[in-house]
């Protein structure tokens, strides 16, 4: 089947199965091997990549469900070269360690900050807790995430 | 970006953040290639019984199945192990545990391999089987191997500690159990390999061990060391459980037999919980006897380490945990006997805190249990008892290296969490319960006696003019390549632009051991510091012969140059590349980490693995809620206090103490695989659940620095230590909260709710 969406901000259409798993697509198929696939069950948040600005699980998704949508990966989020504030703040506060988690973690702390600009900590937690890390603590992530927001929101970093 | 400063001591951001925060780093499931195989193992899903046959015909017959082995297509010895060789690649006559892989499929993609797996049909006689380690142990249990259960029993003792139990005034006693954990790495097992047109097999994949993994492929298929190259890019998460062949010689297999395609072989989150190693399950069994103002004076205790059908390193995690068995206290007469034993379960081996965890849960509840008796306060005791240097600690080994238990005590001590805790219990709201618990803990560094703790490090000025140090140690995530980076900065005053890493590659970079036991920043750094003095020695010399001094002196090394400050002439680095051939511009070092000189005379079981002489110490404080309606658990704050000598990068140090904290809070109140006869019921995050961000409280990490004088700029390693410590302290918290004592984990909210039904006591 031909299906047709809009890749981090570029027109795309692939020719597969419709219920081939979008991480399938994405990974094996369009080569964008930044969205990691961790438990496969929708358990783990590894996968998330965001729809229409939406953070979504890539490998519980068939692929005929994103005709028409606009889908981004950790590879679209940095526009122009110049990395979105989430991924400087997940640089400079330390809230990368193996890495495999972070290109979910960021989509998801992108979308919660799209909603909430303000966040707190514990909603920063709530936010992320579909997220698994197993190595941080997730104490600097939230940092980060927290960090960011200022700076999104024009404040000056602490 | 702005300019990255690597001084030691310096905050550095790692030097892989940028590309893992934009999905342009690697990892080897990230990898492929065109015309690509997929493997898959058919696993025995029968913890215990007799091959009678395998029928592989359906499997064979599907379109799209590229060939289907079995054990006789393996030429060489069929054994894989890193110390052990007891497990075998696929298994032809007997299955030991439910993961055993029977057959072997490549297929042409993954919806095929699957279906070509289930067509597979094994015919096994099922076999009495053993699933309790204590069990395991008598004469009449049935036999995993034909040698027996016990893969090794072995004893630990100085002094006279059955007859000084006589002397003490006070004794305590009971015993302990923990369940296996899952590492949950969240990259799981997998990697990619093929066959040049020599013949050599090429692979990639996620190892934290790969110039040992060729050794272990070459045994186990009869092929020559030289003839595998494997290459680590950055790993998923490791934590122990990718030091020893997972996938690997499945692959080299595969390879073998895919007529020169590539092969990729990844397995799912169940497979890993099936196939992969755990942490040893352990049953344990402690008496403490002190004198009454609260000095230990004997320990005997005896522990059962569960190491599932095959040894993995079940033997050297055992060690390490009876060396352990004593806490980081001063205890003059012990006797420590250890059973490592073969039983039908999942294979357990390395894991972070390897060994250690377990013991450390034992000995810290018998610490507050001696505290409670003797009146005392749990934070006297264990200072009144901690080691200082020059102790002989509970194996008979002298400290002679930095110890640091002490001020980690009595800085939790001073701290206001620990000062203010009894106002942070009295304020518990409606049907909760509060409590503080604390722990102190050690762990070794390095691979001990018996094993040359070794690694060679290599640095090049590049034809460019950029450092490039090429890491023969796999980062699986705890940050040691970004040191290494940072070691070499220092030295050579360069900033990150100035930089470049080779992760490692058999073929490129120099044999330097696995990414293990505390010690890969301590021992590679080591290395790299000698051989970046060599570089730099030598740079200076070299623009002294481009700039025509009579000697080095005055010039120094910046930030891509060299500068001659009297006259403040300068070469950039780039010219110096350019001017001097390749082989002048590499330079290779090497280091042994130093070994405990005792002459230990106890222990004399372990060949390898035992005793050792470096430690890093902590103290960790756990603030506690119980829930009187649910049972359920929270930490709701967390200190920990840690003695890992001089920090090198102070972000990469708190991110292993969290991440180690996260970890053990993990182990204490909700991990556990669980069994029925080896069969794992929870092989998924839907089941085993592992901390979200909601789970893990706000944590301090509070460093005491002490120097480690020998070297690498005064570190030790801190990876492990962390993760010995939060169970103990959350026990503490709890036992604190509701006024029972606990002797199983993890803590539960039905184990609580069972233990505040029961009233007063012991939680079974």
């Amino acid at each position: 089947m031909r299906i047709s969406f809009y890749l981090n901000g570029e027109e795309t259409h692939v020719e597969v199965p419709s219920e081939r798993r979008f991480v399938d697509v994405l990974r094996e198929d369009l080569g964008l091997t930044g969205t990691k696939e961790s438990c496969g069950a929708g358990e783990c948040g590894a996968c998330t990549i965001l729809v229409d600005g939406q953070a979504r699980l890539s490998c519980l998704m068939a692929a005929a469900q994103l005709q028409g949508r606009r889908v981004t990966t950790i590879e679209g989020l940095a526009a122009d070269g110049s990395l979105h504030p989430v991924q400087e703040a997940f640089i400079e506060y330390g809230a990368v360690q193996c890495g495999f988690c972070t290109p979910g973690v960021v989509l998801a702390a992108v979308h919660l900050l799209d909603r909430n600009p303000d966040p707190t900590r514990e909603q920063i937690r709530e936010g992320l807790s579909g997220n698994l890390c197993r190595c941080s603590g997730y104490v600097k992530i939230v940092d980060a995430v927290e960090a960011a927001a200022r700076k999104m929101r024009g404040g000056t970093p602490q | 970006m702005s300019i990255r400063m690597l001084e030691v001591g310096y905050p550095a951001p790692r030097f892989d953040a940028r590309a893992k925060v934009t999905g342009e780093g690697k990892y080897a499931v990230d990898h492929s290639r065109e015309d690509t195989l997929w493997a898959g193992a058919k696993r025995a899903g029968i913890a215990h019984g007799i091959i009678r046959g395998i029928d592989t015909s359906a499997a064979r017959a599907l379109p799209g199945v590229y060939a289907v082995l079995t054990r006789k297509d393996i030429t060489g010895t069929n054994r894989q192990g890193i110390v052990h060789k007891d497990q075998p690649v696929l298994a032809g006559e007997k299955v030991r545990h439910c993961g055993d892989p029977v057959a072997l499929v490549l297929a042409e993609d993954r919806d095929i391999l699957k279906k070509a797996l289930s067509l597979i049909r094994v015919d096994i006689e099922p076999l009495p089987g053993v699933f309790d380690p204590e069990k395991a142990l008598k004469p009449e249990a049935p036999r995993v191997h034909e040698t027996g259960n016990i893969l090794q029993n072995a004893v630990i003792s100085i002094g006279n500690a059955l007859e000084s139990f006589n002397k003490c005034d006070i004794i305590v006693e009971d015993s302990f159990a923990v369940p296996g954990q899952e590492h949950a790495f969240l990259e799981t097992e997998n990697g990619l390999a093929w066959r040049e047109s020599d013949g050599r097999i090429v692979m990639v994949v996620s190892t934290q061990a790969p110039f040992r993994d060729r050794f272990e492929i070459a045994h186990a298929l009869g092929l020559e060391v030289d003839a595998i190259r494997v290459i680590s890019p950055h790993l998923g998460g490791g934590f122990g459980g990718k030091d020893g062949s997972t996938v690997q010689c499945l692959l080299a297999l595969a390879a073998l037999h895919a007529g020169g395609r590539s092969v990729k072989m990844w397995w799912e989150r169940e497979e890993s919980f099936i196939a992969g190693y755990k942490r040893h399950p352990v049953r344990m069994r402690y008496r403490l006897g002190a004198m009454r103002d609260g000095a230990l004076h004997a320990l005997e205790c005896g522990l059962i380490y569960d190491t599932g059908p095959y040894a993995h390193l079940g033997v050297e995690v055992m060690a390490l945990g009876m060396e352990h068995a004593g806490g980081p206290y001063r205890i003059p007469n012990t006797f420590i006997e250890g059973w490592c034993v073969y039983t039908n379960n999942p294979i357990s081996g390395a894991m972070r805190g390897f060994g250690v965890c377990q013991a450390s849960f034992g000995i810290e509840r018998m610490m507050d249990l001696l505290a409670s008796k003797l009146g005392m306060s749990r934070l006297d005791i264990r200072l009144k008892n901690a080691l200082r240097r020059g102790d002989r600690n509970c194996a008979g080994v002298t400290l002679v290296h930095s110890t640091g238990i002490v001020p980690c005590l009595e800085t939790l001590g001073r701290h206001s969490l620990w000062m203010e805790s009894g106002k942070w219990k009295g304020a518990a709201g409606p049907f909760k319960r509060r409590g503080v618990g604390i722990a102190a803990v050690s762990n070794a560094m390095g691979y001990g006696r018996g094993l040359p703790d070794s690694a060679i490090a290599k640095v090049e000025l590049t034809r460019e003019g950029k450092i490039r140090v090429y890491s023969g140690v796999p980062d699986m995530g705890q940050g040691n390549s970004s040191a290494f980076v940072q070691i070499a900065g220092e030295i050579l005053s360069q900033d990150a632009s100035g930089m470049e890493l080779i992760q490692p590659d058999t073929d490129r970079t120099l044999p330097s051991g696995s990414s293990s036991a505390g010690r890969t920043t301590y021992t590679y750094g080591n290395a790299l510091i000698q051989a970046c003095k060599e570089l730099k020695e030598k740079l200076l010399h070299r623009t002294a012969l481009m700039l025509m001094l009579d000697e080095a002196r005055g010039l120094t090394l910046l930030p891509g140059k060299v500068r001659h400050l009297p006259s403040g002439r300068e070469v950039p680095l780039e010219l110096l590349g350019r001017f001097f051939p390749e082989t002048d511009r590499i330079v290779v070092n090497q280091f042994i980490m130093p070994v405990a000189q005792d002459n230990v005379d106890t222990g004399k079981e372990f060949k390898i693995g035992f005793p050792h002489v470096f430690f890093s110490y902590a103290a960790h404080l756990a603030y506690v809620e119980v829930d009187e309606l649910t049972g359920k658990v929270d930490v709701k704050g967390y200190l920990a206090v840690t003695e890992g000598g001089r920090i090198i990068n102070p972000s990469g140090f708190e991110q292993q103490v969290h991440g180690a904290v996260a970890q053990g809070i993990g182990y204490g109140l909700m991990e556990e695989v669980l069994l029925d006869e080896g069969r794992i019921l929870n092989p998924n995050f839907t089941n085993y659940i592992i901390p979200t961000s909601l789970d893990i409280p706000e944590i301090t990490s509070v460093s005491v620095e002490m120097v480690e004088s020998a070297e690498p700029f005064g570190m030790k390693g801190v990876g492990e230590v962390g993760t010995n410590a939060p169970l103990p302290a959350i026990a503490g918290g709890v036992e604190d909260a509701v006024g029972r004592r606990l002797s199983r984990s993890p803590l539960t909210a039905e184990s609580m709710l069972r233990a505040m039904d029961r009233g007063p006591g012991v939680i079974e």
